[in-house]
């Protein structure tokens, strides 16, 4: 309890700096609002339906691209991790593939796919496709040889230790790379929605605050309301891995 | 009485290195046989060949039974983490309907004093206790074989001669064939039935001993038996231990001068 | 030997299969890479102002933005880690400003800093730091109680505390963190620049999308593929370097 007085503290500090530097002379008028105004305009977004619809359409089309992501991270990941072979032959393919920034890829997506939801779920899977990736990989590495021998000892084949134990053992790095996937997905999609004018999405409404209006109270509600889905997906997905995987 | 494992020339080869040269011998069904030999002498090689772990790169495994369960030395790494004491127990019945599983894995956590701990993971529980889990998961099997592979080489004094008597009333209630591998000369004697003595890389087999105790056994006045005792002291001279390691003499005058070298300095 | 060849057989098949595929299909969407060779060729070594005006001044922003967070990131770091009650003051405010995704302050840092060179090292600098933040924090805290020991019997001076003791004890784990802000920095470089400027090669990206000079653009995704491809190997190689007196460093992904 301590801690968490101490860390709203720590919140509380920085919020007051803010507040200082928004006010204070020495930034241009209206740079950076304090977060008296941003907080009054975000109760007000709030209870807006089409901000609403903004933050729901971004959520919903980051959990479509996180759960297609593992979709193919995790069997990928599998078959990599288990099949040495394979894994050797497409490794040149995979080491120039994940330095791509996916943001790199907006003008092709955009080209193939439109302005639609498409694009921006097609791009965020692209970013969350390796962590996942590579973590599984790295489990399948880190996977008891013994649990293994158990296994067999006690007859079971070879889909049965993959399925009954090197899948089960792999979780924890599995869920792992997911909260990294989550995280990069979220700064995709956020980024796409900005600059690739998609129609709807905090980041579209982030963009629209700016060249419109050039409302900056709104820019940073955009901000925080982002900021926020950050911390709920990362700590809820930490506390399904404390939870569900606590070995 | 019947035999239940019968190994025949049994040999392997890790590249060049030969781990095991040409061993044969049988466990009788119902019999409790140890395999005792220096650290290192290829016993886990031969445990796994016995197993399937590892096809021998010569000789003959033949079981006399459908299957065979083990037991390792590890605990910690051969009990599922993610599963429960019971979804451990269960492991290996995948194949029984659900009501025959859940009976049989309580039945044989009741055997070895765990019914209570069903539901807790077994990094809960200690050392002894997880060893326990393992060797419920092997009787539920209800295997032909049991092979231990240093069952109890990785606990506390303590707990090792609970899990020692442990083992002998289980496999005597349920008539069970066990197969242990171990270092320890004491633990082979006091546990077995038989002895089978084997010599450093590569294991051969030199000498296949019976034991002379009644099956009833207790640590302390069998430890101090004197077939017991007796028996010992064959092992362990068959197997060159308690030979000087160095010379007593030589020792202590190197200890003097080195002791007299630091005074002077 | 033969891993190499395995390795490379396969990428190099599938250039084969894409030129193959490019020719046949004849989509200006996919050009075969040989085209996508040549408009390289012709856009940055046959107009060498092109590959200074423009690539030039991306990678030193990308690599300016990335050292000023490693410094940043490390120093606040090393500080917090040693603390436990620094870090429950700082830890939530971390963790939510982690959690900002910074092309969303893009248009924060324009008004506070206009279009240019500092913006956009503002996004880099801030969309990076987080990662060797919080990597140096656990690299900090993983400092065992045997060396911390040891360097207080010996009275050691507290310069040479962190930097003798701390720092190479972290530096496991802030290896890891600059892997993945440097691959952070390219990302954010391309963001900014779509944005902020007219030069940089995230800006001939999106000219080359309006133009509908596909070859261009794809020329574009495979310069920052390679880009991206050398800085790690290069990072790797010093790491390899620096952590050579580790006895076996295998935190491949966890930062």
């Amino acid at each position: 309890m301590r801690a968490f007085t101490r860390g709203l503290l720590g919140i509380a500090g920085f919020l007051v700096l803010w507040e200082l530097l928004g006010r204070s002379p020495l930034l241009p008028a209206h740079a950076l609002p304090p977060p008296s105004v941003v907080f009054g305009e975000l109760v007000t977004q709030l209870t807006s339906p089409s901000f609403i619809s903004h933050v729901v359409a971004t959520v919903l089309a980051l959990l479509i691209a996180i759960v297609i992501a593992i979709a193919i991270a995790v069997p990928s990941g599998l078959v990599l991790g288990s099949v040495p072979a394979v894994r050797h032959g497409t490794r040149a393919v995979i080491e120039f593939l994940r330095p791509i920034p996916s943001v790199a890829l907006i003008p092709l997506a955009l080209v193939m796919l439109g302005f639609g939801p498409e694009t921006k779920i097609t791009l965020a899977v692209y970013a969350a496709l390796w962590p996942i990736l590579f973590n599984t990989i790295y489990a399948l590495d880190e996977l008891d040889p013994l649990l293994v021998d158990t296994a067999r000892v006690f007859g079971t084949g070879r889909l049965g230790v993959l399925f009954l134990v090197a899948l089960p053992s792999a979780l924890p790095f599995v869920l792992t790379g997911i909260r990294l996937a989550a995280t990069t997905a979220l700064i995709v999609m956020v980024s796409v929605e900005l600059m690739a004018g998609s129609q709807i999405g905090i980041g579209y409404f982030i963009m629209e605050a700016r060249s419109g209006p050039g409302r900056m109270d709104q820019v940073l509600v955009g901000t925080v309301v982002a900021g926020a889905i950050g911390v709920l997906l990362n700590n809820g997905l930490e506390r399904v891995r404390r939870r569900w995987v606590a070995w | 009485m019947s035999n239940m494992l019968e190994v025949a020339d049994l040999g392997h080869t890790y590249g060049d290195h030969e781990a095991i040269g040409g061993l044969s011998f049988t466990v009788r069904a119902g019999e409790l046989v140890c395999v005792v030999g220096p650290s290192g002498c290829g016993k886990s090689t031969l445990l796994r060949t016995i197993s399937g772990l590892v096809a021998p790169s010569r000789g003959d495994v033949s079981l006399h039974g459908s299957h065979l369960a083990v037991v390792f030395q590890d605990y910690s790494r051969s009990l599922f983490p993610w599963l429960s004491v019971q979804g451990n127990v269960e492991f290996p019945l995948r194949s029984l309907p659900r009501a025959e599983r859940r009976a049989r894995a309580a039945e044989a956590l009741e055997w070895v004093g765990l019914g209570g701990a069903a539901r807790k993971r077994p990094w809960q529980l200690s050392g002894g206790m997880q060893q326990r889990v393992a060797i419920a998961r092997a009787l539920a099997y209800r295997p032909s074989l049991l092979l231990m592979d240093e069952p109890f080489a990785s606990v506390d004094a303590q707990t090792r001669f609970e899990l020692e008597d442990l083992l002998l009333r289980v496999r005597r209630e349920h008539d069970t064939t066990v197969l242990v591998v171990t270092h320890d000369i004491d633990e082979s004697v006091y546990l077995g039935d038989r002895i089978l003595v084997l010599s450093g890389s590569p294991a051969r087999l030199v000498a296949d001993l019976e034991v002379p105790l009644p099956a009833e056994r207790d640590q302390v006045t069998t430890r101090t038996d004197e077939a017991f005792v007796e028996l010992r002291s064959k092992v362990a001279r068959l197997l060159n231990v308690g030979k000087p390691a160095l010379d007593v003499e030589k020792w202590a005058a190197a200890e003097r001068e080195s002791l007299s070298e630091t005074v002077s300095s | 030997m033969t891993k190499f060849l395995q390795r490379w057989t396969v990428f190099a098949g599938l250039v084969v299969v894409w030129q193959v595929l490019g020719w046949l299909a004849d989509d200006p969407f996919f050009p075969p890479p040989s085209k996508i060779v040549v408009a390289a060729w012709e856009w940055w070594v046959l107009e060498p102002a092109n590959f200074t005006g423009h690539v030039v001044p991306s990678v030193v922003r990308l690599l300016s933005g990335w050292v000023i967070a490693s410094v940043i990131g490390v120093s606040l770091g090393l500080l917090l880690g040693r603390s436990d009650r620094a870090m429950e003051y700082a830890n939530p405010l971390l963790v939510f400003l982690r959690s900002i995704p910074p092309p969303a302050l893009v248009p924060v840092f324009l008004l506070l800093f206009k279009a240019g060179t500092s913006m956009q090292l503002a996004t880099i600098v801030f969309g990076v730091v987080w990662p060797v933040l919080l990597n140096s924090v656990d690299g900090a805290r993983s400092v065992d109680v045997t060396k911390v020991d040891t360097s207080a019997v010996f009275r050691i001076p507290r310069w040479q505390w962190v930097l003798g003791v701390v720092l190479p004890a972290a530096s496991p784990k802030i290896f890891a963190g600059l892997r993945v802000s440097l691959s952070l920095s390219l990302v954010l470089m391309v963001i900014s620049e779509l944005v902020g400027t007219d030069n940089g090669i995230g800006s001939q990206l999106m000219q080359a999308q309006r133009e509908f000079d596909y070859t261009r653009m794809w020329a574009g995704i495979v310069l920052l593929g390679v880009l991206g491809y050398g800085l790690n190997t290069a990072l790797l190689a010093v790491e390899r370097r620096v952590l050579a007196w580790q006895p076996r460093s295998r935190d491949e992904q966890h930062a």
